[in-house]
C-alpha cells in the first residue's frame, strides 16, 4: 500500500537500526509520548532492534487512559438516562469506570453508539430531536478541532439536544510535569507527531531549553520511529537539547491553523485530573462560557459523583514511564483486557494492552 | 438422591454486569463462554471435536451436520446479502469438514413492517447461491415477531453434507511441520458490511469475497493430498481461526506478515480505522493445513480456480503448544492473540 510501505521496509529499517547502534555509546531513556507509537514500537519489535543502552519508557498519551474515572462515572450516569443517546468513540466502552463501563451500560438497556466522529453524533442529534444527544469528547489537541466542529455546527443547526461531556487533555504540560518530577528518569522525547500536525512546533521549544532534553516530533510508522530515535540519540551523544522535526511530510511548524483557531474559538485552558496521574495544571480544554449551553455536565448535573480507582492499578506509574506494563503484579493475572483493572488494558493505544496483546511470549 | 445439576453450576465468568455483552459474540470472551456454559452442558464427541460441522454417523453414511444464524446488518451490502451470506457460510462450514453439500435448512424470522420486495430479494439470492453451489433447499421455518423485537430480518440454515469414508480433517490431525495456506486475500468480507454500516465513504468499494469454497476442498481432496485441517476464517478472522487451532490441536502456529495477501483497499481501510485485517472476517475464503511436500501443489490445485487464485503459503506449524506468533515485516517476531471481543475502531 502506497505511503504506508514505504516507512515499513525491513532492510531500511535494519539499516537505520546500525546506524543508532554506533550512535550510542551509553545508556539513555527515551520516552514516546504518544500510545499510537507505542503500539507501532510493540507490534512491529521495534525496540528489539535496539542497542541494550538505549530503554524506550513509554509516555501519557494514550487519550482514552488518561481519561479521569470521574469523567467515566458521568459518561455512565449520562449514558444511564432514559431519552439519552449517548455517542462515544468505540474505545472508550470498555474503559472501567468506578462501578462499570459503557458496554455494561448499553447490555443494561442504554443506548449507547459508537460513532467515527463527532459530526455523525450531531447527524443523530438532527435525526432525533426528542433525545438528548451526548458526545463524550475525550482526547488530546488530535481530536479537539473536530469535537470544537461539531459544537460550531450544533450551535449554527440549532440544535438544543446536542451536548458535549468535554474531559480533552494538552500534551505539552503532561511532558512538562513528567520532567519536573523528583528523579526524573527521561533523556529525551520522541513527541507525539499528529499532535504537532495540529498545534505546530512552538509549545515545545521553552521545554528543551528549561528542562536541557531534546524533543524530536516524530511520526507512526517503524521508519519514523527509527529515524526520530536516531535524531534523538544523536542529539544526547552531541550534548544538544533542541527541538527537531522528524514529521516533516505531516508537520508544518506553524501547526493547521483552521484547527487551532476552532480550538481557540470553542475551549478555554484549564486544570485537568489524569488518571492515575492526578492534576496537571493548565493541561485541559474545557467548554468556553459561551458554550456553556452545550456542557453535558451542567446539563444533566453529574458535577458531584464520587469516583473509586482500583488501588491495584498501577497505570499512573505506566503512563509516566516509571515502570513497564511488564513491572506490574496485576499484569495478566489480575488484570486482563477481559477483567480490567484500569483503562491501559484495554484502550487500542494503552500500553499494557499493547504487552499483553503482543509480549506474552519470550522473543527469539 | 437429588437430581443431577443439568447445568455446571458456575456456568460463566459473568463480569461486573451479569448479562450478555456483545463481548460474548466473539474473540476470548465467547471462547470463555462455550466452555464455561455449551459445550459441558451437551457434552459429547461430535460436539468435542470442536469443528465448524459436526461429523456424525448415520447408518452406514458418515454426515457433516451444521448451522448457523445471520444477523447481519445492513442485510445488503457489496458483494453479496443476508440471504447469499446465509447459504454460503452455511455450504462453507460443511466444506471444512471435506463434506459434499447436500440438503440445506433455512428459517427466517420476520419482523413486522419489513418490506416483501426485500424479503423476496433475500429469497431469490439465497436460490442463486444454493443454485451455484449445488445445494438443495429441502425444509424451513418462518416465525413474525412484533415490531421491535426483531432487527428487520435473522436467518438460520442448517447443512448436511456427506464426508468420504476414512476421511478425518480436524485441528488434532495438525502436526508440526505442517503447511499453513490460506485461499486469497483476508479482510474484505468485514470491511465491506463496515463501509456499509457506518457510512465510510471510501474511494475504492471493497465488495465482499462472499463466496462458497466448496470447489477448493474438493479439489484438493480429490487430488489426494493429505489435508489435516481446514477452516473458513469468518467471525474474527484469519488470526482468530489460527489460535482457535493451535489451542484444540495442542500445535504452535508462525505466520510471516509479508507472506498474508490482503487487498490495498482493505489494508487502507484498516490504516485509518485502526482495525488489524487479521481479525476482520472473510466469508469466501479457507486456511488449509497440509502437509508440508505438498503444499506446493496443493497451492498449484487452488490457484487453479477463480476463488482461489490469489491463494499463498502463509507459514508453519511449530511444536510450541497453544501460541500463535507472527513474523513481523521488520523480522521480529511477536504475539499473535485471541482478541478479547471485537476490534474497536481507536480515537486517533
Amino acid at each position: 500500500m502506497r505511503y504506508v510501505d514505504e516507512y515499513r521496509d525491513g532492510e531500511t529499517a535494519h539499516r537505520y537500526a546500525a546506524a543508532i547502534r554506533t550512535t550510542v555509546t551509553r545508556p539513555w531513556t527515551l520516552m514516546e509520548v504518544c500510545g499510537g507509537q507505542t503500539h507501532a514500537i510493540v507490534r512491529f519489535g521495534i525496540d528489539e532492534l535496539l542497542p541494550p543502552e538505549l530503554s524506550l519508557v513509554h509516555g501519557p498519551g494514550c487519550p482514552v487512559c488518561v481519561t479521569p474515572v470521574e469523567a467515566l462515572d458521568r459518561a455512565v450516569a449520562i449514558a444511564a438516562r432514559p431519552g439519552v443517546i449517548f455517542c462515544s468513540f468505540g474505545d472508550m466502552l470498555r474503559v472501567p469506570g468506578s462501578e462499570r463501563d459503557l458496554f455494561a451500560v448499553k447490555a443494561a438497556g442504554g443506548d449507547v453508539r459508537v460513532v467515527y466522529s463527532p459530526m455523525d453524533a450531531v447527524g443523530i442529534a438532527a435525526r432525533h430531536r426528542e433525545h438528548q444527544v451526548v458526545f463524550f469528547a475525550v482526547g488530546f489537541e488530535t481530536t479537539a478541532p473536530a469535537n470544537a466542529m461539531a459544537v460550531l455546527a450544533a450551535r449554527a443547526r440549532g440544535l438544543r439536544n446536542f451536548s458535549l461531556l468535554v474531559s480533552h487533555v494538552t500534551v505539552p504540560p503532561a511532558m512538562e510535569a513528567i520532567l519536573a518530577a523528583p528523579g526524573r528518569r527521561v533523556d529525551g522525547f520522541l513527541a507525539a507527531g499528529h499532535v504537532c500536525t495540529v498545534m505546530g512546533l512552538e509549545e515545545y521549544r521553552p521545554l528543551c531549553a528549561r528542562y536541557r532534553v531534546p524533543i524530536v516530533v516524530t511520526g507512526f510508522e517503524p521508519l519514523d520511529l527509527l529515524q526520530g530515535i536516531h535524531m534523538c540519540v544523536r542529539q544526547l551523544e552531541e550534548g544538544r537539547a533542541e527541538l527537531e522535526n522528524q514529521y516533516a511530510r505531516s508537520v508544518a511548524p506553524d501547526g493547521n491553523e483552521a484547527a487551532r483557531s476552532a480550538i481557540r474559538e470553542v475551549f478555554e485552558i484549564v486544570p485537568r485530573a489524569w488518571r492515575g496521574i492526578g492534576t496537571i495544571p493548565a493541561s485541559g480544554l474545557a467548554l468556553r462560557a459561551s458554550y456553556a449551553d452545550l456542557d453535558a455536565e451542567q446539563r444533566f448535573d453529574v458535577t458531584t459523583l464520587h469516583a473509586r480507582e482500583d488501588p491495584e492499578c498501577r497505570s499512573g506509574l505506566v503512563l509516566q514511564g516509571r515502570i513497564k506494563p511488564l513491572d506490574c503484579p496485576a499484569f495478566g493475572a489480575r488484570c486482563t483486557p477481559e477483567h480490567p483493572l484500569g483503562a491501559p488494558m484495554v484502550s487500542a493505544e494503552g500500553a499494557c494492552a499493547a504487552y499483553y496483546r503482543y509480549r506474552r511470549i519470550a522473543t527469539r | 438422591m437429588s437430581a443431577p445439576d443439568p447445568i455446571p453450576s458456575c456456568p460463566v465468568p459473568l463480569g461486573h454486569a451479569g448479562t450478555v455483552q456483545l463481548a460474548h459474540g466473539g474473540g476470548r470472551v465467547m471462547r470463555d463462554l462455550l466452555e464455561s456454559l455449551f459445550l459441558p452442558a451437551f457434552d459429547n464427541p461430535a460436539l468435542a471435536a470442536r469443528h465448524d460441522s459436526a461429523v456424525v454417523g448415520c447408518g452406514a453414511a458418515r454426515i457433516a451436520f451444521t448451522t448457523d444464524t445471520y444477523v447481519v446488518h445492513p442485510r445488503v451490502f457489496p458483494g453479496g446479502d443476508i440471504g447469499t451470506l446465509a447459504v454460503y457460510g452455511t455450504v462453507n462450514d460443511l466444506a471444512m469438514a471435506g463434506a459434499r453439500p447436500l440438503y440445506l435448512s433455512a428459517s427466517f424470522v420476520l419482523e413486522e413492517g419489513l418490506p416483501l420486495a426485500e424479503l423476496a430479494r433475500v429469497v431469490h439470492s439465497m436460490r442463486a447461491a444454493a443454485d451455484a453451489c449445488s445445494i438443495t433447499l429441502v425444509t424451513g421455518d418462518t416465525k413474525v415477531v412484533d415490531r421491535g423485537k426483531g432487527d428487520g430480518l435473522y436467518v438460520n440454515t442448517a447443512g448436511i453434507g456427506t464426508v468420504p469414508d476414512g476421511l478425518d480433517l480436524g485441528p488434532r490431525r495438525v502436526r508440526p511441520g505442517d503447511a499453513i495456506l490460506v485461499s486469497g486475500d483476508v479482510g474484505r468480507h468485514g470491511i465491506a458490511v463496515l463501509s456499509v454500516r457506518e457510512g465510510l465513504a471510501f474511494e475504492t468499494e471493497v465488495a465482499s469475497d462472499c463466496a462458497s469454497v466448496a470447489p477448493l476442498v474438493e479439489v484438493i481432496l480429490g487430488a489426494g493430498i493429505d489435508v489435516r485441517c481446514l477452516r473458513d476464517p469468518t467471525r474474527g478472522g484469519l488470526a482468530t481461526v489460527l489460535n482457535e487451532i493451535a489451542l484444540d490441536g495442542g500445535v504452535g502456529i508462525e505466520i510471516d506478515e509479508r507472506a498474508v495477501p490482503v487487498d490495498d483497499a482493505v489494508a487502507g481501510a484498516c490504516e485509518l480505522l485502526g482495525l488489524d485485517p487479521l481479525y476482520v472476517a472473510c466469508e469466501g475464503r479457507m486456511v488449509a493445513f497440509v502437509r508440508d511436500d505438498e503444499s506446493e501443489r496443493a497451492l498449484a490445485l487452488m490457484r487453479g480456480h477463480a476463488i482461489g487464485a490469489g491463494a499463498a503459503r502463509i507459514g508453519t506449524v511449530f511444536p510450541a503448544a497453544g501460541t500463535v506468533t507472527l513474523r513481523t515485516r521488520l523480522g521480529s517476531r511477536r504475539l499473535l492473540d485471541l482478541l478479547s471481543g471485537e476490534q474497536l475502531p481507536r480515537i486517533c
